[in-house]
Formats: structure tokens, C-alpha cells, sequence
């Protein structure tokens, strides 16, 4: 029974990390079309923004907290840079855009090597998030806690922004019929870079709380990115709950997989599994139904 | 880069009309071009090859630091022979093909005389095919599976009879009466966790579980929890890398530590413990034969060479002791031959000395392995390791775990 509860948040806890990488992902690539192979190094970013906010603010509670909303602008002004700098030359061409984001995360991989060094670097938990709390005897680690409450604040937020805003209405009116909306009298230049801000802002997020259960390293995005891909894809590309509904099975199978097997076959069943829905269903859990001709 | 690429096979090529001729082993490597080593000069080349970048890079950048240590020393006291060394270094890139097609650039067109790197078992084993068809010597300063023994390669680390047969040894001595397995999956976890099964049922010790994580894997809540419900007396941990800083935080989080279940890793060194964070793995064991706090005046003339060179915050570890060691090990070799040839440094090897960092090493011409002295260590609240437990004398090497009874269906 202890196990169970153990494994069960375990499952959550997996899925909520996932979700966390796969939400800024799910914007850029689902809702803009841009393979940005480079989301990874964003949260390597957002990561070590956790750590240098830390060298500057000892107290680790202070930090993280500060870190998140900081994290959340490196990552948005990486991601505003590279749209405006590269992105918004090939929108029409999604293979160059991989190669070219590619190379991005190559250099900022580089970037982070130079800068920091390549020995991993320690961002400290704060004290009320060490340890755990008894749910039915089985302990529930206090980080994992918070990376869940994290994931489901940044979803509500997305959702609030999307549903409840007018930025919301121009960007789901740009995926929707881009040149339709751009007729209306909507800037799709400018809804393409606040997309675009936003969903890299994202990956910084997902990057500081990553600090708390890994190690913060420049190979840091390399460990999330094609899972991030994976639930973004399972999902149905541009849907935010086919992401929140595949990020949290994903974990969950995972967790079961991996406790009956082992780690490494958990893997390799959650990819054939993954492959086999595909194939049933190629457009994912939900499909995107839209006017666009394109 | 270019243009000292190109002097690189100028000297090269001019140095070929004064290669070593060596009958014997120009006939078995006839088509190779090997033995070009030139040692008609004021110096003499040697190759270091690491991983300068990749994510090994984290690892092997020290071995490099400490090999450019031992090269410096070495030539400010007059060099080998007579002759300073000219060190050239490549970038495995932690792929061991490169490290295969980078060692033989080492050995082909810039003919050093030895080289000295690698760190994975995959890099090694991808390299050994390229010095023993081309009649080379390789010196490999880390820890590794044991079940190997080339003539070509020297092994300043420990093999499994110096590191994880006494860290049993000293579980055993604890009262440990069971233990759980956790490692990366790769050659070196599995193979180590087959040694350790085969003495758990040798030596009545229980092992309640063996599980392997992805190499570079941060998500262990389903391993954690497997081990926290089995209520092992210890953990035996053969992670890699930064997996290692997942392992201890997410250990750390289900409310497991030090004093309720203690774990003995064997790939955690004083160089990794910041990365790790102290605060996930203060009071933890490690298993090396060699310690930063080792106190013996070799260690501190080391340690202190080390911080003036490359920086007082920097710790020197085990496996850059052995790589530091190696270079050393490779002088007194070539001075006892009183040749750079390959195979008159082979016959001279057996029974060289050093008096190394961590006490006296010896070469075993048998086996190419040294004599090394296990400890166990505990790592402090300053995050460096003080050893708890000592061998009484340094260890023979086995590779082959040849005097275990136990171990005799393992070296099959």
C-alpha cells in the first residue's frame, strides 16, 4: 500500500516534470509549427539562472522563489532572440528550422561550458523543501510537491492567458487562419514573438525546477527534450490539454513500467507504446480543427 | 589550431629518417607505419587523449589538468632521459570512436612514444584494438570492471580486487547483511554487480534488489522507492556521472540517509561532491585507494603542486592520482629500459616503482596492473574524504579474480 501511494506520486511527479518541459513546447511547436530543437538548452538556461540567482541571494527559499520569475524572462529573451533573429526567416521551412535550432542548442551547450565550466553546479534546495510529508506512510518529497503545484500554476496561467486575454484570441486566431487573421488587422509578426516569448519562458520555468531533483549541468535539456517531444506529439500537436492529459500518463506508465521491469525497459516500452498509438492515432489525443487551408 | 597541426606533421614527416628500428615489431605491424617515434632530438613526444569536451569532459578535463602537472614536473627536472617532453593532446569528445581514431593519430603521424587518457571502459575498448595492432602503449588511469589484461595497456587504477571486493570486505566487516544494487547500465555496473552477486552468495549476504538506470537518467522516484521498501542494510552504487546527483537528491527526499542506509559508491570522488551537492552526500562511503586527505608527504607534495598550478579551490581525486602516477610509471619504465622502444619498455616494466600520492605503487609485469592500497572514505562536512578504513597492505592486482574461489565462473 506504502509502495503503491509512492508509486502513484511517483507516476504524478514524472508527469508534472514532463509537463512542465513539454508546455512551452506545445505553444512553439504546436501552435506556431517551429521544431525548436534548442527548447532543451532554454531550461539549461532557466537552470542556470537558479544558480546564479542563488550566488547573489544566499538564502535558497528566497532564491527559488525569485528564480522562477527570472528564469521564466532568460528563457523568454533566448527564445524573442532566436525568433527575431533566425526563426521569422523560415517559417515555411520547418526541416531548416531544426537544423538551425540544432545548432543553437549546440552553441548554447558551448555557451554554458565556457561560462560556468562543465563540472555540474549545485543550486541548493531551501530548507522547507527538504525532506518529506506521510501520505498513508508513504513519504511524499516535498520538491516533487512543488514541482507538481509549479506545473499546475504555470498551466492555469497558460490556460487564463490563452482563454481569458486578448494576446490569448490573437494567437489562437493566428493558429487558427493565419492569413485570415493577419486581414482582421492582427499583427501576426508581433502574436508570433509574444508566442513565442512566452513558450521559451516556459522552458526557463521548467528549467529551475528541474534544479531541485537533478543536477545542473550544460548537458541539462539534452536529458528533456525528447521526452518534451513525445508528449507534445502523443498529445495532438497544438492542443494544451492533449499535452497535460499525455505528459501525466506518460508519467504514470512510466513509473509503472519502470516498477515492474526495469528502468531502461520502462523506456523502451513507453517508446513502443507511444509508437504503436501513433500509428492508431496519428494525430494524437486530440486533433486541431481548423478553417486554415494551409 | 591549423598551422600547429601542420608543424605537428612537418616534424612528423622529418623525424622519419630517424625512426626506431625495431625488427620484431615492424615485421607484426608491417602495414601500420608504426615505431616512428623519434628520439634522435632534445625531446620526445608523448599523446595525452581525454574527453576535452562531451559529457565526459566533466571527468577527464581533471586527468588532463593532472597529467599537464606531472609532464611539467617531469621536465623541469630534466625530462626522461635526457629528453623533455613534448606533450600533444587530442579530444576524445567522449565518443569512443573518436578516442579510437584519435589514438591512432597519437601513435601514426605524430609517433609519441606513449599515451596516456581515456576514462570510460567503452573508450578504453574501443582504443585497445588500435595499440595492440599497432604495437603502442597506452596508460588508462581509472577504475575499472577487471577481466582484461593487454600488453599494450598499462592500468594505474583499480581493478575490481582493489576497490569493490574490499568495500564488501568492510560492509561484511559492519554487519551488513544485505544490500541493494544501483548503477547506470553500462559494461561497468553490470559487470561489477556480477562480481558482487557472486560474493553476496559467497559470503551469505542478501542482495534484495539490482537496478540500472539509463546512463545520464535524473529520474529515480521508482528506484528510490524500490529501495527505500526493500530495507537494505546498504546500497551499493555504480552510477555514473551526473546521475548520481539525481540519485542522492531524490535518496535524500523519501527521508533515507547516511546513518539509516548508508551508501558505498564507488564513482564519486572529491571532484564530483560540489556537483552531487555536500548537503545530499555528506556522511556518505565512497570506495578508492586514494583520498585527497591522504597523509603521506608524496600526497601533500602533490596536492600542493596541484592548487598552485591550477587554482587553490581545485581537489585533486583518484583517478587523477593514478593518471599523475601513470606519467611517472611510464619515466621510470623507459629509464630501467634505458630505451623508448615499445617492447624494451615492456620487458622493463614488471617491478617498477613509484612512490605515489597514495604510498608506494608496483608494476605486476604479469598482468600490466600496479599494487594499489583500498580505502574507504567518508565524505566530510568540508566535502572532501577522510578514509574510515584501510587495507593493511597494498593489494596484488587480479584482474581475473584468479585467487577467489568464488569468482571462478566470472572470468569466463
Amino acid at each position: 500500500m506504502e509502495l503503491l501511494i509512492g508509486q502513484m506520486f511517483a507516476g504524478l511527479s514524472l508527469g508534472s516534470v514532463l509537463l512542465l518541459a513539454a508546455l512551452g513546447l506545445s505553444l512553439t511547436f504546436g501552435q506556431m509549427g517551429v521544431i525548436n530543437m534548442a527548447h532543451g538548452e532554454f531550461m539549461m538556461a532557466g537552470a542556470y539562472t537558479a544558480f546564479v540567482v542563488q550566488r547573489s541571494i544566499s538564502d535558497a527559499g528566497i532564491s527559488l522563489l525569485v528564480s522562477i520569475p527570472v528564469g521564466f524572462l532568460v528563457g523568454g529573451l533566448l527564445g524573442l532572440v532566436l525568433e527575431a533573429v533566425l526563426l521569422r526567416r523560415m517559417y515555411h521551412r520547418p526541416l531548416d528550422t531544426l537544423l538551425v535550432t540544432f545548432g543553437v542548442a549546440l552553441i548554447l551547450q558551448q555557451a554554458a561550458r565556457d561560462i560556468f565550466g562543465a563540472p555540474s553546479v549545485d543550486v541548493r534546495a531551501p530548507a522547507w523543501l527538504q525532506g518529506n510529508v506521510e501520505l498513508l506512510g508513504a513519504p511524499i518529497p516535498l520538491t516533487r510537491l512543488f514541482i507538481l503545484l509549479l506545473s499546475l500554476v504555470c498551466l492555469a496561467g497558460l490556460v487564463v492567458v490563452l482563454k481569458g486575454t486578448p494576446l490569448g484570441r490573437r494567437i489562437r486566431a493566428v493558429v487558427l487562419n493565419r492569413d485570415l487573421a493577419e486581414t482582421s488587422g492582427i499583427s501576426t509578426r508581433r502574436t508570433d514573438q509574444l508566442t513565442f516569448f512566452i513558450g521559451s519562458g516556459l522552458a526557463g520555468v521548467a528549467g529551475v525546477a528541474v534544479t531541485l531533483i537533478g543536477s545542473t549541468g550544460p548537458y541539462l535539456g539534452t536529458n528533456y527534450i525528447v521526452d518534451a517531444f513525445l508528449v507534445v506529439v502523443a498529445g495532438g500537436v497544438g492542443q494544451i490539454k492533449g499535452a497535460v492529459i499525455a505528459a501525466f500518463a506518460l508519467g504514470v506508465l512510466q513509473s509503472v513500467f519502470e516498477f515492474s521491469t526495469t528502468a531502461s525497459i520502462g523506456k523502451v516500452l513507453i517508446l513502443v507504446l507511444i509508437v504503436v498509438f501513433l500509428q492508431l492515432r496519428p494525430q494524437g489525443i486530440f486533433s486541431l480543427k481548423t478553417r486554415s487551408l494551409a | 589550431m591549423i598551422p600547429l597541426a601542420a608543424a605537428a606533421m612537418a616534424t612528423a614527416l622529418a623525424g622519419c629518417g630517424s625512426q626506431i628500428s625495431d625488427p620484431a615489431s615492424a615485421n607484426s605491424t608491417a602495414s601500420s607505419g608504426s615505431s616512428c617515434v623519434d628520439t634522435s632530438g632534445s625531446s620526445v613526444k608523448v599523446g595525452f587523449i581525454n574527453s576535452l569536451s562531451g559529457t565526459m569532459a566533466i571527468s577527464e578535463n581533471t586527468v588532463f589538468d593532472s597529467l599537464s602537472l606531472a609532464a611539467e614536473e617531469i621536465n623541469a627536472a630534466g625530462g626522461v632521459m635526457g629528453k623533455q617532453l613534448q606533450v600533444i593532446s587530442e579530444d576524445g569528445a567522449s565518443e569512443p570512436t573518436k578516442f579510437a581514431e584519435r589514438a591512432g593519430k597519437l601513435i601514426q603521424q605524430d609517433c609519441t612514444a606513449a599515451v596516456f587518457g581515456g576514462w570510460t571502459s567503452s573508450s578504453r575498448k574501443a582504443m585497445l584494438p588500435v595499440f595492440e595492432a599497432n604495437d603502442a602503449l597506452l596508460f588508462y588511469p581509472v577504475q575499472y570492471e577487471g577481466l582484461e589484461a593487454s600488453k599494450n595497456i598499462f592500468y594505474t587504477g583499480a581493478t575490481t580486487n582493489q576497490q569493490i571486493i574490499p568495500a564488501l570486505d568492510y560492509l561484511a566487516e559492519q554487519g551488513t547483511k544485505s544490500i541493494f544494487l544501483v548503477g547506470s547500465d553500462y559494461v561497468f555496473p553490470r559487470t561489477a554487480n556480477k562480481i558482487i552477486q557472486a560474493y553476496a552468495k559467497a559470503h551469505g549476504m542478501e542482495v534484495l534488489g539490482e537496478e540500472y538506470a539509463p546512463l545520464g537518467s535524473t529520474e529515480f522516484s521508482t528506484i528510490v522507492n524500490k529501495v527505500r521498501d526493500s530495507k537494505a542494510d546498504a546500497v551499493f552504487n555504480t552510477l555514473n556521472g551526473d546521475s548520481n546527483v539525481a540519485f542522492f537528491r531524490q535518496y535524500k527526499s523519501v527521508g533515507l540517509t547516511a546513518a539509516s542506509m548508508p551508501v558505498v559508491s564507488v564513482s564519486i570522488a572529491e571532484e564530483e561532491v560540489p556537483g552531487v551537492g555536500l548537503e545530499n552526500v555528506e556522511g556518505q562511503l565512497t570506495a578508492w585507494d586514494y583520498y585527497q586527505t591522504l597523509d603521506t608527504p608524496a600526497n601533500k607534495k602533490f596536492v600542493a603542486a596541484f592548487k598552485a598550478k591550477f587554482g587553490a579551490d581545485r581537489v585533486t581525486s583518484d583517478p587523477m592520482e593514478a593518471a599523475y602516477t601513470s606519467l611517472y610509471l611510464w619515466k621510470a619504465m623507459v629509464e630501467k629500459a634505458g630505451s623508448f622502444e615499445v617492447d624494451k619498455v615492456q620487458a622493463a616494466a614488471g617491478g617498477v616503482t613509484f612512490e605515489a600520492p597514495e604510498g608506494t605503487v608496483t608494476v605486476d609485469g604479469e598482468n600490466n596492473h600496479i599494487t594499489k592500497t583500498p580505502r574507504i572514505g567518508k565524505i566530510n562536512s568540508e566535502g572532501l574524504i577522510e578514509t574510515v578504513w584501510s587495507s593493511p597492505k597494498a593489494v596484488e592486482p587480479d584482474p581475473f579474480l584468479a585467487s577467489y574461489d568464488w569468482a571462478k565462473d566470472l572470468a569466463k
